[in-house]
């Protein structure tokens, strides 16, 4: 992978205001429906935790808070015992396939040894018990779910390419399996179904199978997802098995099957918009050796699906305060339709598993004759909002904290927590990016009299 | 370690930020994580804040571990003073902060050698105060720090003001229904011709917090903050203060017997003039609040008997065990309180009003407790909102912890004479609902009319009614009369009967009432 520079990289002080990354158990648990997660660590998080996911608490969730008391932070109390303890309620209530611990700052601070504590009771419960770190200290937001699933990456079995299809090393000395079960059609040699591909990052089943059916129609089909619907079914991982991620914010999750796995890394653009979309496809298929078909007029489809939503934000000015590493893929996507962007603040930007993503955002930028954003790494919250002062873009993605206070300013705001939990992956859901994004302004356009036109009396007199 | 799903009262550092950000022109740095300002997005989305929430982190990661904060949080501190140029700034401490043990004195010390702003450091334990006592405390201490400063700079005025005037303690940002019950309040005495001298913490400003003592009386609304500070006032400039919650038309006309009282103590020696309230206190009790004739009317009537359960704070929860058992005559099985630290108090003041006391901070105790009583209502916080979704049992939310709908746009005050009405509606419909529901089910549900014979449709000749049979039905109120019928079909076709009499339709509803 090469990395590039992109003149216009910054880095402010990072005081920003975006969510713990504890949160990846909102939509973990539900992606991973054997697994029951336990959060380790004082009341703060508990109480971000319930009422970050709002309604959500109260529909009997698979996980909990291990909440450490005076005793535990002081070690009057055996952290082994207690999480025995809990562990063991854990299982009898719920019988979960897989406990997963989340570390959080607390752990961090006091030194719990949990990846050493772990797999002792993994032993002694007979549960699969994975450990991830993911604190405030290191980490922001979606990266929690990066530390998650790096972890579940070790959890994988093992694929063993020499045993399965010894016969079938092709020219380049690369491993090709024959996966598809049903792929009797061995003489059929123009199409052949290669499947030692496996993709990372958490998404709703129903995006997956999208996913997975939009790269079979390029006849490469996917052996398997990290994390997958069950954890009982995780994809094997092994010399000869690429990997390629679906989401901006996984880079641990990139370089651990590469690093202890011996896989292969897939650097691709990520399939949000219909750009991204066709150029992630793309790029599997060049490492398959397999010419992609009708993806251009594929693409070109979706664009005219968008038709009506991009009347609407064409040539509009929008700004992101960065916090949840989505911000390049959707950045790009926005200026392929059209729009300026100021600023793209990010809290973490990895140049080398972000690389292919950035090369597209700077092509899509010459092709649509728009200025290159700033990229600002660690922003300054405050800064931001004195540079929107003299900006005025039309639109701020921001997170909630700031949302409110902004409306009131008059400028117009995305909530950006939304765009990690709407279905923003692949061409079937290239609608549902843009929606969100002219909400506030179709808002606006739709003429709702806002408080100084509605104060005005319309009655002569 | 506890194992944790759900919690009444928040982690101590809220309550310090709650009062901090209510004060205006207060700025809190919190000594914390990435992550740990979710306060921000709690209070912009919930009280749907216009301004940005005066509240920023000073970012503890793997540097501050490591090396500790050193000069950061100081840098933190003057950037804030020179940026916004807030009158105090409130280091606040979170767990992270307090594991770490990093001396916030000393960072105080230094950076107010600098600021232009009042710095001081929130005075709290995390370990040993939740949210509510955290934020009494720190209000306690910001008055404390002003107070005595003012002395030490001889600006204090001790003279007390020439009208009768009271000070509001203890409203403060998002509170439930703090705004609506701050006006309400402010009316109350003013009414009576007092002035309200100031309300801390809600759009306080610091400058006058000087003038605290010139009120001839404090009151506290809500047990649950402000009572430190009205002790510490008490104490040190000799001002009493009401505690008593003016919610519910008794606890109301005793809280303005006690103002009656105090004002009397200056009031005669100043002027020689005694006043007398009693006359107010009948006309809003007959002409503004609704709810003294309501519990005498036949609604109230209709409910007097039935079950309710309540947990809330221990203001919220006893004043309203207060309402229901005395003023509406409804039998309050199980009264309580999440706030454990008040328990003594609670207990006293819900004696003899309920049949059974819960203090817990475990949701589960609560819901369990409920689901065995099985009253007719629910009055709680949004935790028991959703219990009695789960088992059917209407419920109506009467305290924090708090969610966007418990920030209405409408004047909605739970004090006052108009709280009374407030909640005289609230705790009729949600026991009306109940019953409504409850009448729909005795009759077989919504009208469903012809869809009732859906699945019977097939063999619907062999099942006969007869004349008689037929008729009875339409004696049922219409919107019933579909489901009536479908029971006793299905009743007739289980039991083998071809043909239905009346007295079949009777063993029916029998046979399918619970």
């Amino acid at each position: 992978m090469k990395t590039l520079e992109i003149p216009t990289f910054e880095c402010e002080t990072g005081n920003y205001h975006t969510f713990c990354p504890i949160s990846c158990v909102a939509w973990l648990y539900q992606k991973i429906e054997d697994s029951s997660f336990l959060v380790v660590g004082t009341k703060t998080r508990g109480y971000f935790l319930q009422n970050a996911l709002g309604v959500m608490i109260f529909a009997e969730p698979r996980y909990a808070m291990a909440e450490s008391e005076e005793g535990d932070i002081s070690a009057q109390l055996n952290d082994q015992k207690e999480l025995e303890r809990i562990c063991l309620r854990v299982r009898n209530d719920r019988n979960p396939s897989v406990i997963i611990w989340i570390g959080t700052c607390t752990t961090e601070i006091i030194k719990m040894d949990l990846e050493g504590i772990a797999p002792k009771l993994e032993k002694q419960l007979g549960i699969p018990i994975v450990v991830a770190r993911a604190n405030g200290l290191d980490h922001a937001f979606t990266q929690g779910e990066d530390t998650a699933l790096a972890a579940t990456t070790h959890r994988c079995p093992e694929y063993n390419c020499h045993t399965t299809n010894q016969q079938k090393e092709d020219v380049t000395g690369r491993a090709v399996v024959d996966v598809a079960p049903n792929n009797n059609s061995s003489g059929e040699k123009s199409k052949p179904i290669r499947c030692n591909l496996v993709l990372f990052g958490s998404l709703p089943s129903s995006v997956a199978s999208q996913s997975n059916l939009e790269s079979k129609r390029q006849s490469v089909s996917v052996s398997g997802w990290l994390p997958s619907q069950k954890y009982t079914e995780l994809p094997a991982l092994g010399e000869g098995v690429y990997v390629c991620g679906v989401n901006p914010f996984l880079s641990r999750t990139a370089t651990t099957p590469m690093r202890r796995r011996k896989c292969q890394l897939i650097g691709a653009p990520f399939p949000i918009g219909p750009d991204g979309t066709r150029a992630w496809i793309e790029k599997i298929c060049s490492v398959f050796d397999v010419k992609p078909d009708g993806l251009e007029e594929r693409e070109d489809q979706i664009w005219k699906n968008l038709s009506d939503y991009l009347e609407v934000i064409t040539g509009k000015s929008v700004f992101f305060m960065g916090d949840n590493l989505l911000e390049i893929s959707i950045a790009r996507f926005l200026i392929r339709c059209g729009m300026v962007v100021y600023e793209i603040g990010i809290p973490y930007m990895d140049r080398r598993y972000q690389a292919a993503e950035l090369l597209l955002l700077q092509h899509t930028c010459e092709k649509m004759e728009k200025p290159t954003p700033r990229i600002v790494e660690k922003p300054d919250n405050y800064s931001q909002v004195q540079r929107m002062h003299e900006l005025q873009p039309d639109l701020a993605i921001t997170g909630m904290a700031h949302a409110n206070p902004l409306e009131a300013r008059n400028i117009d705001t995305k909530w950006s927590v939304e765009f990690t939990f709407a279905q923003i992956h692949g061409s079937v859901n290239a609608r549902d990016a843009p929606e969100l994004v002219t909400r506030p302004l179709r808002r606006r356009s739709d003429s709702i009299l806002g408080c100084r036109s509605l104060s005005r009396q319309t009655v002569d007199v | 370690m506890k194992l944790a799903y759900w919690m009444y009262a928040g982690p101590a550092h809220i309550g310090t930020l709650r009062v901090a950000s209510s004060f205006r022109n207060v700025h809190a740095i919190m000594h914390a994580p990435l992550g740990d300002d979710y306060f921000n997005v709690m209070r912009s989305t919930s009280e749907r804040e216009r301004d940005f929430t005066p509240v920023t982190a000073s970012v503890v990661d793997r540097h501050v571990l490591a090396r500790g904060s050193q000069e950061k949080v100081i840098n933190n501190i003057s950037r804030k003073d020179e940026e916004q140029h807030p009158d105090l700034i409130v280091l606040t401490p979170t767990c992270t902060s307090s594991i770490l043990q990093e001396d916030l004195q000393n960072f105080v010390d230094r950076a107010s050698l600098s600021s232009e702003s009042d710095v001081i450091p929130a005075d709290v334990n995390y370990h040993r105060v939740n949210e509510l006592q955290a934020a009494d405390r720190t209000l306690e201490q910001i008055t404390r720090f002003y107070l005595d400063r003012a002395r030490k700079r001889s600006t204090l005025d001790r003279s007390v003001t020439n009208a009768p005037s009271a000070n509001i303690i203890g409203i403060f940002t998002p509170g439930f229904h703090n705004q609506h019950d701050c006006r309400e309040l402010k009316r109350l005495p003013g009414e009576s011709g007092i002035a309200v001298n100031q309300v801390i913490p809600e759009g306080g400003s610091l400058k006058y917090l000087k003038d605290l003592p010139r009120a001839w009386f404090n009151t506290v609304p809500y047990r649950e903050v402000g009572l430190v500070t009205a002790t510490f006032l008490e104490k040190e400039y000799g001002m009493p203060y009401i505690s008593i919650t003016p919610m519910g038309i008794s606890n109301t006309a005793d809280f303005i017997t006690q103002i009656e009282k105090l004002v009397n103590v200056w009031a005669s020696a100043l002027s020689g003039k005694r006043l007398s309230y009693k006359l107010y206190v009948d006309n809003q009790t007959k002409f503004v609040s609704q709810a003294a004739w309501f519990s005498k009317s036949i609604d109230c009537q209709n409910s007097a008997g039935k079950e309710a359960a309540i947990f809330g704070d221990a203001t919220h929860a006893a004043s309203i065990t207060k309402i229901l058992a005395k003023e509406m005559g409804i039998r309050v099985s199980c009264s309580g309180t999440y706030c454990k630290h008040d328990a003594e108090r609670f207990n006293e003041q819900v004696q003899g009003l309920c049949d059974e006391v819960t203090v817990t901070e475990d949701h589960t105790e609560v819901g369990d407790t409920i689901a065995r009583i099985e009253p007719s209502a629910i009055f709680g916080t949004q935790m028991e909102r959703h219990i009695g979704k789960r088992i059917d049992i209407p419920c109506g939310v009467i305290s924090s912890p708090v969610h966007i709908q418990n920030f209405p746009l409408g004047y909605r005050p739970f004090l006052g004479y108009e709280g009374t009405n407030q909640i005289a509606d609230l705790i009729y419909n949600s026991f009306n609902l109940g019953m409504e529901d409850h009448l729909l089910d005795v009759f077989g549900g919504h009208d469903t009319k012809g869809v009732s014979t859906k699945s019977l449709s097939t063999d619907r000749r062999e099942i006969n009614w007869t004349p008689e049979a037929e008729s009875e039905p339409n004696r049922i109120p219409g919107f019933a009369r579909g489901k009536t019928r479908r029971n006793t079909e299905v009743f007739a076709k289980q039991n083998n009967i071809p043909e239905i009499t009346i007295d079949v339709m009777y063993v029916a509803k029998e046979k399918s009432s619970p």
